[in-house]
């Protein structure tokens, strides 16, 4: 390890790091605008130049000189100060200094360093150089006449996103960023763009003029729109959701987040139930009652229905483990073992913790070197996460092949088809040279999406992939590589906390259909919205009821007989936990709209008309009864490994039926994407390329 | 200058001619395998070659056959002035506007394609025969100011030489290639004055 000394102070900086990097060991910040941490090196920019000795008189770029033993840097000397003056004029040239009027204005970069290295007059007495903006689709603006040609928002699409989709053209003073295709960047990560971008050149496009970042109100929360559980920052002001930002966090999510967590927000505003609604009596319509009104409605319904009404609870994909809590505990006190938290129908086995974590940890993805894919999507279900995946298999270290839909996950993925009987039986048998590719692998890993699991089968392809990480050595002293990748930000604490079917119980189809046939007699659904709820629609039999606790008046609602607003998960304090195991709480950025209240209140009042008073008095009586449930409930933040060795799923054929996608939509997956209309945007917006992309654009 | 979306309505997709298929197969030959990005800059070349210009077909043509993105081949062909997105004339005036054309006349070069031609940079004529187009250094300082018209140079030009030069062309009359003064190799314009004078 080379030892230096920046500004006197002295340094040992690992081999092969840069001088820039060394001084942020030393706690010195050199100025930079392409140098980004996560992005390769683009030496351009010029605004980190230093004064380094030994060496040529003349300042050195210190982001991509590497250090060496001996050498002396000054990152704030005569020659260093004259050197970022000297960029900084330069970089203003052409730039419009419209800070007014620009949505960076407080938080950029070039404002910044400005403010430290500007002068105050101009000495170019010329034209400036403008260039046209370009369409980059609903969630970017551009406005390139900022551009200080970092090339930062290339690199990002080169090299994390893995489309390259920008270039620079043109050479010298009419240099631009430009796409090839106008009209919609063709990735699900285009929002963190914004973030690279160190000026104003790319900004929010539906937070464009809405609030100036130093009026904003930020929480610190976590993810809920997918099943990574990233940190992100929440944005407010007066009540309402105005921004989402990713927070750094290089165990889950690095510094990036998808484009759907972070543009749902004006979903939080649109079709919000703020009041109960009730049908007084079977078929009537749905009219806004108050709270007591509905409960009271409730009451007599259920009463109706003779003494001991049989009730089930379905679970939606973003329900909070306090929500779970209260309504397992609802069906404890009415004696029913119908529960589920597996609308979609996912054969998920919820008796051995390691059969539907995500064992390898994303983090461990950035070891893994042979990736096998069973009827998984990651780059629709978790973006972020396949941007892992993507840079392991840029960089030569990973080889991935699929079993599934053969979509673009933006690399090379070795295709064993999608007929899964066949393919897993060829792994099995060692008859297909992936399966060499995996044994001999370091870490090895297998990701088990949803869409092999949410069919007639998938018990027993759960179980095939289990028979296959151990006969292909994926679980091994210090490594599982067995890996379940989740789609809904409920489901893991769903599982960890035992919220499916009882001895005998019914699982969510089997509720849905009863309902229907008339064994059961009240169904309520926690924002469950994702299944075929046409069943409910129909039922035509009795006078059966469901109740809807939710945030958003969606298919759910619309075929209850009760509906209890709830809150959305940027308006309560709540726990979730993330696909990988790890026990995270949002945190409240803003109140829930009218009469709505934090979901697990919903179903007290609910037990409470039911007769069964459930015996919270403060959420922190839910989270205690939620730790007793199960202890690991109860351990924020850490990760626990689960451990390899009982077996789970079923036993039996899988047959030949292809893998559906779990997320054929990426953009609207719950209520509140359904909602949004920026997210109806991108949808707009991609499904027009596709009707072009013949000719010559394929 | 390049425009986003693809070439003009109605204009027919680029294809190699079968003989620049195989040429383009030989170029793709000279790299090492894994290395054909480098091929980018010769195809680009041959396919302007053939068709005279390099439009967003013909760079989607050489990103398919360099497994670059298209985005990358926009890139270098904007980069290298060499390259030109749309039809020029039979004779393309590059002149060279650098600094050491600049100091020996390159203004007095464009001055003459103006009244002789009424063409300014970036202009074509109407009978299509010529076009002007200012370029960065030819690499032919010595003899500046110098211009570039398809595969040639034409050297140490004056106001009154380019309009012959003009004329030559339009005429299809034999011209001289590179110093339009007889200059040869690079000599001292003002005739051997190296060593002169001294006794030998
Ligand atoms: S648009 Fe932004 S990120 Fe891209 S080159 Fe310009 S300044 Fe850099
Ligand atoms: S940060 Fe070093 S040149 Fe840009
Ligand atoms: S400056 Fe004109 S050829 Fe070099």
């Amino acid at each position: 390890m080379p030892k230096l000394t920046i500004d006197g102070i002295p340094v040992e900086a690992p081999e092969g790091a840069t001088v820039l990097q060394a001084a942020e060991l030393a706690g010195i910040e050199i100025p930079r605008f392409c140098y980004h941490e996560r992005l390769s090196i683009a030496g351009n920019c010029r605004m980190c130049l230093v004064e380094v000795k030994p060496g040529p008189p003349k300042p050195a770029a210190s982001c991509a000189l590497p250090v060496c033993e001996g050498m002396e840097v000054f990152t704030n000397s005569e020659m260093a100060r004259a050197a970022r003056k000297g960029t900084i004029e330069f970089m203003l040239v052409n730039h419009p200094l419209d800070c007014p009027i620009c949505d960076q204005g407080g938080e950029c970069d070039l404002q910044d360093e400005t403010v430290l290295y500007g002068e105050a007059a101009s000495r170019f007495r010329e034209d400036k150089h403008a260039f046209a903006d370009k369409d980059l689709g609903p969630l970017i603006n551009t406005r390139f006449t900022r551009c200080i040609h970092c090339t930062r928002c290339v690199r990002f699409c080169d090299e994390i996103a893995g489309v390259p989709a920008l270039g620079m053209i043109g050479r010298g003073s009419s240099c631009e960023i430009m796409p090839w295709e106008e009209g919609v960047l063709q990735t699900e990560l285009a929002g963190n763009l914004v973030d690279v971008c160190p000026v104003g050149s790319l900004t929010n496009r539906p937070f464009a003029f809405r609030a100036r970042s130093w009026e904003l109100t930020k929480t610190d929360s976590i993810d809920i729109m997918d099943a990574m559980g990233s940190s992100v920052r929440i944005d407010s002001r007066s009540n309402e959701v105005l921004r989402i930002l990713p927070r750094l966090n290089d165990a889950v999510n690095e510094e990036w987040i998808g484009d759907r967590s972070r543009h749902f927000i004006d979903g939080l505003l649109e079709r919000r139930l703020d009041t109960p609604w009730a049908r007084v009596t079977r078929g009537a319509a749905l009219r806004s009652v108050s709270w007591e009104k509905a409960l009271e409605i409730l009451r007599e319904r259920v009463e109706a229905l003779g003494d001991a009404p049989k009730v089930g609870v379905i679970a939606g994909d973003q329900t909070d483990l306090e929500t779970l809590t209260a309504a397992k505990d609802l069906c404890a006190a009415l004696g029913s073992p119908n529960m589920d938290c597996r609308q979609d129908g996912a054969r998920l086995d919820a008796s051995v913790r390691a059969g539907y974590l995500f064992n390898a940890t994303i983090e461990g993805l950035d070891q893994a070197d042979a990736i096998l894919l069973i009827g998984s999507d990651p780059r629709k279900e978790a973006p972020v996460l396949n941007a892992r995946i993507f840079r392991r298999v840029r960089n030569g270290q990973a080889a991935v092949a699929r079993i599934g839909v053969p979509t673009d996950l933006t690399y090379p993925v070795t295709e064993l088809g999608n007929t899964p009987g066949e393919a897993l039986a060829a792994l099995r048998a060692g008859t297909h040279p992936f399966a060499e590719v995996l044994r001999s692998a370091k870490h090895p890993v297998i990701i088990v999406g949803q869409g092999a699991l949410r069919r007639e089968d998938g018990a027993a392809v759960l179980n095939a992939a289990r028979d296959l990480a151990d006969a292909l050595g994926v679980v091994r002293e210090g490594w599982n590589g067995f890996s379940v990748l989740h789609t809904a930000a409920g489901r893991v604490g769903g599982l960890d906390l035992g919220f499916v079917p009882g001895k005998d119980g019914l699982d969510a189809g089997a509720m849905v259909q009863a309902l229907g046939s008339g064994s059961l007699d009240v169904l309520i659904l926690l924002g469950a919205d994702e299944f075929d709820t046409s069943a409910l629609a129909n039922r035509s039999t009795r006078d059966a009821l469901v109740v809807y606790i939710g945030s958003h008046g969606d298919a759910g609602a619309a075929v209850a007989d009760i509906v209890l607003p709830g809150s959305a998960w940027t308006e309560k304090t709540a726990t979730w936990v993330s696909m990988e195991g790890r026990v995270q709480r949002t945190l409240r950025a803003v109140s829930a709209p009218g009469a709505a209240v934090e979901d697990w209140v919903a179903v007290a009042r609910v037990a409470r008309a039911l007769g069964h008073a459930l015996p919270f008095s403060s959420v922190e009586d839910v989270r205690a009864r939620m730790a007793a449930i199960n202890p690991l409930l109860g351990t924020l933040w850490t990760l626990t490994p689960a451990p390899w060795g009982a077996p789970f799923g079923t036993e039996g054929a899988v047959s030949a039926e292809p893998f559906t996608p779990a997320v054929p939509n990426y953009y609207m997956t719950c209520p509140i994407s359904r909602a949004s209309r920026t997210m109806a945007a991108c949808v707009e917006a991609l499904s027009g390329t596709e009707d072009e992309r013949t000719g010559t654009d394929g | 200058m390049i425009e986003t979306n693809t070439a003009a309505a109605g204009t027919a997709p680029f294809a190699f001619t079968p003989e620049n298929q195989a040429e383009a197969r030989s170029i793709l030959a000279r790299y090492p395998k894994g290395r054909e990005h480098s091929a980018a800059l010769p195809l680009l070349d041959l396919a302007q070659r053939q068709q005279g210009y390099v439009d967003r077909s013909a760079m989607e043509a050489v990103a398919g056959l360099t497994g670059l993105a298209p985005i990358r081949i926009l890139e270098v062909a904007t980069f290298y002035t060499m390259f030109r997105h749309a039809p020029v004339g039979e004779h393309h005036f590059e002149v060279c506007t650098n600094i050491s054309c600049w100091l020996r006349g390159s203004d007095e070069v464009l001055r003459a394609l103006r009244d002789e031609l009424g063409l300014d940079p970036g202009g074509k004529s109407d009978d299509g025969k010529f076009s002007v187009q200012e370029c960065e250094c030819l690499g032919a300082c010595v003899n500046a100011p110098a211009v570039r018209v398809g595969d040639h140079y034409f050297e140490d030009l004056t106001y009154d030489n380019t309009v012959a030069l003009i004329r030559k062309l339009r005429a299809g009359e034999k011209v001289v290639l590179g110093s339009q003064t007889g200059r040869v190799g690079s000599a001292n314009a003002a005739g051997a004055t190296a060593l002169a004078g001294r006794a030998s």
